[in-house]
């Protein structure tokens, strides 16, 4: 089923939708990692979701960027089911619809900052080459990261790699950005950096961002919170 | 694709003591395989030109293939006969004018006739028996190579003397005889005939320069008592390759045995066989074993980019595409083993064919036969390929396989 024949029978659609989420890992004593869990984001939210340490959090994202699936419920992309997709299908929800910010950076290490960019460009195909230099350089530029270019993961900081990743998550102009503690390895500055592009790009591109946090200054700071409880939602509440 | 093989190409690049090894590993493997191939056909294709130089591609043998039916049985279809013995006197082939003329219509070469038997030569009191060949001087010189073999006098004196003679260089030197002498010929009839020594030939073939001779076909005959008759005919093609569809044919038009090259040397060719598998068995365990240093150097890319395939299919690459950049990773070394073995083959097929042998046994050779072939190395690299491409296989579906989530959760 195609997302936009999803929409019409739905009516409406969010871009995000968790259905009943449940995530058990088989074992001689399974373990939960979360519960029941159900909520929708929409169009250029910017959520914050929170918890104490094992809460299940990761989890929980691993889970709505379709990197993991769910025992019982199902994550739906704008209206579509996802739990009837083949593996290829999803690879090919992630390329185009999600991108992803762990809290290290998980930049190709062999790759030039402009080649980490380009990368999920030339998969996706879409843009001509000339196009997609143009654009992973703008993306750079935007980040403040248009003098490291050609330098490798290695070389750079903390902070940088952290925007690098942001903006290898913007390349192919995804709906939803997924965040796991982005800036939990970061000092004060850099975290500042880093939540204030992210917060741009709610601002800016109608992008919808997901992160992780354990930085309740942060999460304060963002429009949403769901706070998590040994894997389950404890509260969902606006700012 | 482009992207899968830059990312392949970069994890190869990025480990190049392991990839130099590998592809050594590959490159001996093709590079010895084509230096082997090539010594082995240049061997083969060597002996078999000297041996189509030295047989008749086919002759024909005044038997049958199978024995005569009884005349007596195509009168009486039901009833056997067996004990009765065919005239003696019918050995030869009967009607030989003819039997040319029909072969000369349709073969595309050349025909001699020939009427060999047994006499016994003596010479200043000494007896030696030989095989005595009745030919046409001329004919015969088209048909076989024995002018090359000449060490005294020249074939064509045959031709020209009437009661001449051809002889291998041993018997000569048994005898004490040569060109010039006169020798007595013997057969087993009785009948005794002088000839002319006009030359000597030296085959390398012991037997041959032992007891064979050479005299003109009518002086044959006549010893011989087997007037217009022959027992042989020997036929030299110009495609050889024709040999065996002339031999049915021929067998087919005059009844007589018929045998091409090929089938008189079944037994050397079934020996070229065996060679040929005994080589292809080396190559292929050479080829085996540098398949195993491929899946090494893939495996251990593998085990070390846990992290990039995660990040890889985090960012939507596929299964599909993560075996395919390690499949690709086989591959590439593949090819770079399969680029230098094919310099390094050729390079060693011409240090050996450059190499000179002095040898003085029963074959001269001076060179090592080399045969030069585009199969060899389109074969070896194939096969290097095919080789390289499953041991990148093995490792590359385990690296599809890895779930991601597990990695990214061990990396924090
Ligand atoms: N593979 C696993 N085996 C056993 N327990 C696991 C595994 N993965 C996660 N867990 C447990 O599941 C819980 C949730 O983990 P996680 O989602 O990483 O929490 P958070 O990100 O909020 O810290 C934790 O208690 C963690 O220890
Ligand atoms: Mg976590």
């Amino acid at each position: 089923m195609s997302s936009l024949a999803a929409q019409k029978t739905a009516g409406f659609s969010a871009l995000l939708e968790a259905r009943n989420l449940t995530r058990i890992l088989p074992a001689v004593v399974p373990v939960t990692l979360v519960e029941d869990i159900s909520f929708e984001v929409g169009e250029a939210e910017f959520v914050a979701i929170t918890g104490p340490s094992g809460s299940g959090k990761s989890s929980l994202l691993y889970l709505l960027g379709l990197l993991d699936r769910p025992t019982r419920g199902d994550v739906l992309i704008r209206g579509t089911k996802t739990d009837e997709l083949s593996s290829a299908e999803l690879s090919q929800v992630r390329l185009e619809q999600i991108g992803f910010v762990f809290q290290f950076h998980f930049l190709l290490p062999e790759f030039s900052v402009l080649d980490n960019v380009m990368i999920p460009m030339q998969k996706l195909g879409k843009l001509p080459q000339r196009d997609q230099l143009d654009h992973a350089k703008t993306l750079l530029a935007d980040l403040g990261l248009e003098e490291f270019l050609h330098r490798l993961p290695a070389q750079l900081s903390g902070g940088q790699r952290q925007r690098v990743a942001v903006a290898r998550a913007l390349a192919n102009t995804p709906d939803l950005i997924l965040a796991d503690e982005p800036t939990g390895s970061l000092d004060s500055s850099a975290t500042e950096q880093v939540f204030e592009s992210l917060q741009k790009i709610v601002e800016t591109q109608n992008t919808t961002v997901v992160a992780v946090t354990h930085d309740l200054d942060i999460a304060s700071r963002m429009e949403r919170r769901i706070h998590l409880v040994d894997g389950r939602i404890d509260y969902d509440r606006h700012r | 694709m482009m992207l899968l093989l830059r990312i392949a190409a970069t994890h190869v690049r990025n480990r190049l003591r392991q990839t130099i090894v590998s592809t050594l590993g590959v490159a001996l493997g093709v590079g010895f395989s084509v230096a082997m191939a090539s010594l082995m056909e240049g061997s083969q294709r060597d002996f078999m030109e000297t041996l189509i130089e030295a047989i008749p591609h086919v002759q024909i043998l005044d038997e049958q293939r199978s024995p005569a039916v009884q005349p007596a049985s195509k009168v009486y279809d039901a009833i056997e006969f067996h004990g009765l013995r065919p005239r003696e006197d019918l050995r030869g082939i009967r009607n030989p004018i003819e039997a040319l003329a029909s072969l000369r219509d349709w073969v595309n070469g050349n025909l001699a006739q020939r009427l060999s038997g047994q006499a016994v030569l003596r010479y200043s009191g000494q007896d030696i028996g030989m095989t005595l060949i009745g030919v046409i001087p001329r004919r015969e010189l088209k048909v076989s190579k024995i002018s090359d073999d000449m060490r005294k006098g020249t074939f064509e004196d045959l031709d020209t003397i009437s009661n001449g003679l051809v002889l291998g260089d041993k018997a000569a030197e048994r005898l004490g005889a040569g060109p010039g002498d006169t020798v007595t010929l013997t057969s087993a009839n009785g009948i005794a005939k002088r000839f002319k020594i006009v030359g000597t030939f030296h085959t390398g073939v012991t037997a041959n320069d032992e007891s064979v001779a050479y005299a003109p076909l009518k002086a044959v005959q006549i010893l011989l008592e087997k007037p217009d008759i022959i027992n042989s005919i020997s036929i030299r093609l110009a495609n050889i390759s024709e040999a065996n569809v002339v031999a049915a044919r021929a067998e087919r038009q005059l009844g007589y045995k018929a045998i091409s090259w090929e089938e008189a040397n079944e037994g050397l060719m079934e020996a070229f066989l065996v060679r040929n598998i005994i080589m292809y068995t080396a190559v292929g365990a050479i080829l085996v074993v540098a398949g195993f240093g491929i899946f090494n150097i893939v495996s251990t890319i593998v085990h070390e980019k846990a992290k990039d395939i995660a990040i890889l299919k985090s960012l939507g690459f596929p299964e599909a595409d993560i075996q395919q950049i390690f499949v690709l990773e086989g591959l590439v070394i593949g090819v770079m083993g399969a680029i230098a073995g094919s310099m390094l083959g050729f390079g060693l097929s011409s240090y050996l064919s450059s190499i000179e042998f002095e040898l003085t046994t029963n074959v001269e050779m001076t060179r090592l036969p080399i045969y030069f072939s585009a199969l060899h190395y389109v074969a070896a690299s194939l096969l290097a390929l095919f080789s390289s491409g499953i041991a990148g296989f093995i490792p590359a579906r385990k690296a599809a396989r890895l779930n991601p989530v597990d990695i990214i959760r061990g990396a924090t």
